[in-house]
């Protein structure tokens, strides 16, 4: 594995860009969250301090593609997902919307994308609000975006999106509020919010860690459904492996702000390489008890994004560092067709 | 011998519209040394079966019937007194849910476990009850010295693992663990896990692993519970349980859980949603939800039995008795 010349490398990112059409793209996206100092911090250091919650990620996603994010919590998951639908301003890099440059719209230009881009938040508890009807719930976006001319078609395409999420029949629930259901229909409530105006690609951030074992299957098919039903791309942000491979053609496996590996979900899963995801791999309990894993567990827990560790983000951590580690940043490279990895046990020193 | 042998036991919570009958006939025992795990879906009576066990109910819970025998003492029977002062923290430990908020954010984390040694054990010296809050973060993988921190320096698996060294400070003959993965990352979950099972292995210790996680189950328990409605729908050693989990109920959540290996199946699930404990339904409390329903599922209440020569015990009427 380690003996792919550089030619082989290039020649193959070439062919993974052709093929079908690329809705989204993200080249060098990074996000820097300020840290407030006291006024007399400021006096004494000039360093400004900041959360590097995504430092630097690249990925495509094509239509029709879900492509999974993975990782521990304070990755950058989440901001990542956030940025993608533009809910918060990235500090650099570059965020093109089918060939558009939309990393620096403002507002006003951005709510025509909206009706394009939709997200599903992760508790169900929290994001629907609990003085709305579902019914008002689900139309909001269409009036937003002014999608309906009568209210008979508002109706109309609420109920549409009720069936769609399978909470049947429509009219029982349209005019209840988010306290009279369960968890897992106030997640549905939520789904059918995003798709009501039928997006060309949704971002789902850990969409069933909320929700129970039993109902968490049921929300997953139905996602599944829903992306083949309307041919959307979706960005599946979750910290559980088992689901990512679940649900995700493609994956990336994020570690403090960076993407450390990406490719098929079969080979990122399957032939994983980078340590971080092979010992997130391990860290998945097995649903068997003649399987339990013997092996150790990774030790330690991820760093403060603030200062990250240099060279290598994971070397604080990982079991085959060495000094080259320490130093020199790892950049991504294509080890195999569509399987990047971004560690020195796969490059040669230049 | 068993440690705990919990008999038919009932809680019901007293509200204004009737009695939600959260735990309702639960038998079931804990051998000594090992290590049982209790499943199931949020509000199936998991977490109030734990703190029945301990006479923890909050106001308006009251245990209406059945038997909890720990080592031999039927702790129905002894007053809040005797259960303080020789059961809890001595005998039986609660690790409970949400280790986030389970430590006072203005006491320094030493101080609490010290507390707890002092309150039970007024002999002890300060400076002993230091010292073995120290060796008991060492126990559980943290420097003595993080002793005298503050839970807000602490990491989520820190303080998961600071609740165990607290559990653990009177040296309980078992642990009753409430839900102790969830709301950890992976890695942290499986650090915290092993450090249970190593702790079981060097102590001895019995446990209850409560968890709507099956696979957490599956790595750290001998014997396993389904607990649905608030009784327990399926029971036996784990190997059995997953290698041919019986009632309809088991069948749907064990394959609910997406798998790492082997090929890619299209989820299971289990439609519908558990019943109202205020009014649950007649009979077999699943028949609702039970792709297998017959008549007379939807009349009488099947009873737990043993199927097979092995430890494994399931209600329902598929499975005919002896």
């Amino acid at each position: 594995m380690l003996a792919i010349s550089r030619q082989v490398i290039e020649m193959t990112t070439e062919s993974a860009e052709t093929g079908s059409e690329i809705i989204v793209e993200v080249e060098g996206l990074t996000k820097h969250f300020p840290l407030k100092t006291g006024f007399f911090q400021s006096l004494v250091s000039r360093t400004e301090l900041s959360v590097k919650a995504v430092d630097g990620i690249s990925f495509k996603i094509k239509k029709g593609q879900i492509f999974g994010l993975a990782g521990e919590s304070g990755s950058g998951k989440t901001t990542t997902g956030r940025l993608l639908v533009r809910l918060i301003h990235p500090t650099g890099g570059k965020i093109i919307f089918e060939g558009k440059d939309i990393s620096n719209l403002s507002d006003k230009k951005l709510k025509p994308l909206r009706r394009r881009m939709q997200i599903v938040f992760q508790d169900p508890y929290e994001s629907l609000n609990p003085r709305m009807s579902i019914k008002e719930i689900v139309a909001e976006p269409l009036r937003v975006q002014r999608i309906c001319k009568t209210e008979d078609e508002v109706e109309e395409r609420v109920k549409d999106a009720l069936r769609d999420v399978e909470l049947v029949p429509p009219e029982e629930f349209i005019f209840r509020f988010p306290h009279e259901l369960s968890g897992g229909q106030r997640q549905r409530v939520a789904v059918a919010r995003a798709f009501v105006v039928r997006p060309d690609m949704v971002v789902a951030d850990e969409p069933v860690s909320m929700l129970d074992v039993s109902i968490r299957a049921e929300i997953l098919n139905l996602m599944l459904n829903l992306v083949q039903k309307y041919n959307a791309s979706f960005l599946f942000i979750t910290h559980d492996l088992a689901v990512s491979r679940h649900m995700c053609d493609r994956l990336g496996i994020m570690y403090l702000g960076q993407l450390v590996e990406t490719g098929s979900t079969d080979n990122v899963i399957g032939n994983s390489l980078h340590p971080y995801t092979q010992s997130l791999i391990d860290a998945v309990p097995v649903p068997d008890p003649s399987s339990r894993r013997t092996g150790d567990v990774l030790s330690g827990e991820i760093p403060s994004p603030i200062n990250p560790p240099r060279g290598c983000r994971f070397h604080t951590r990982c079991p085959y560092a060495h000094t080259r580690c320490l130093s020199e940043e790892p950049h991504l490279v294509e080890v195999e067709p569509d399987h990047m990895v971004s560690c020195h046990l796969y490059t040669y020193s230049s | 011998m068993a440690v705990l042998d919990v008999e038919g036991l009932r809680t019901y919570y007293k509200t204004l519209r009737g009695d939600v009958k959260a735990v309702d006939g639960v038998s079931f025992r804990v051998e000594k040394g090992e290590a049982t795990g209790i499943a199931g879906e949020s509000g199936c009576g998991k977490t109030t079966l734990a703190l029945s066990i301990l006479r923890l109910l909050p106001s308006g819970g009251k245990i209406v019937e059945g038997k909890v025998v720990f080592d031999g003492t039927s702790l129905g029977d002894l007053t809040n007194e005797q259960l303080r002062k020789k059961v809890r923290w001595k005998g039986i430990s609660l690790v409970f849910q949400g280790a986030m908020n389970a430590f006072n954010p203005v006491y320094k984390v030493g101080e609490q476990i010290v507390e707890a040694i002092r309150i039970h054990e007024p002999d002890v010296s300060k400076k002993d009850a230091w010292q073995r809050a120290g060796d008991l973060f060492e126990l559980v993988g943290i420097e003595r010295g993080r002793a005298d921190n503050y839970p807000h320096e602490f990491s989520g698996g820190m303080k998961q693992r600071a609740l165990i060294a607290m559990a653990l400070a009177l040296n309980p003959k078992m642990l009753i663990a409430d839900e102790p993965g969830t709301a950890l990352d992976v890695i942290v979950q499986a650090q915290v896990l092993k450090l249970m099972r190593e702790l079981k292995e060097k102590l001895g210790l019995s446990m209850i692993l409560i968890s709507h996680d099956l696979s957490i189950l599956a790595e750290t328990c001998d014997k396993m519970a389904i607990m649905y409605a608030g009784k327990v729908v399926e029971y036996g050693s784990v190997y059995e349980v997953f290698k041919e989990p019986l009632h309809p109920y088991t069948q749907g959540l064990v394959g609910a859980f997406p798998r790492l290996k082997g090929p890619r199946t299209k989820l299971s699930s289990v439609p519908g949603s558990p019943p109202d404990l205020l009014n649950p339904p007649a009979g077999c409390h699943f028949h609702p939800r039970c792709p297998f329903a017959m008549d007379v599922c939807k009349k009488e209440e099947p009873p737990l039995i043993q199927v097979g020569s092995k430890d494994h015990y399931v209600a329902c009427w598929l499975y005919p008795g002896k």
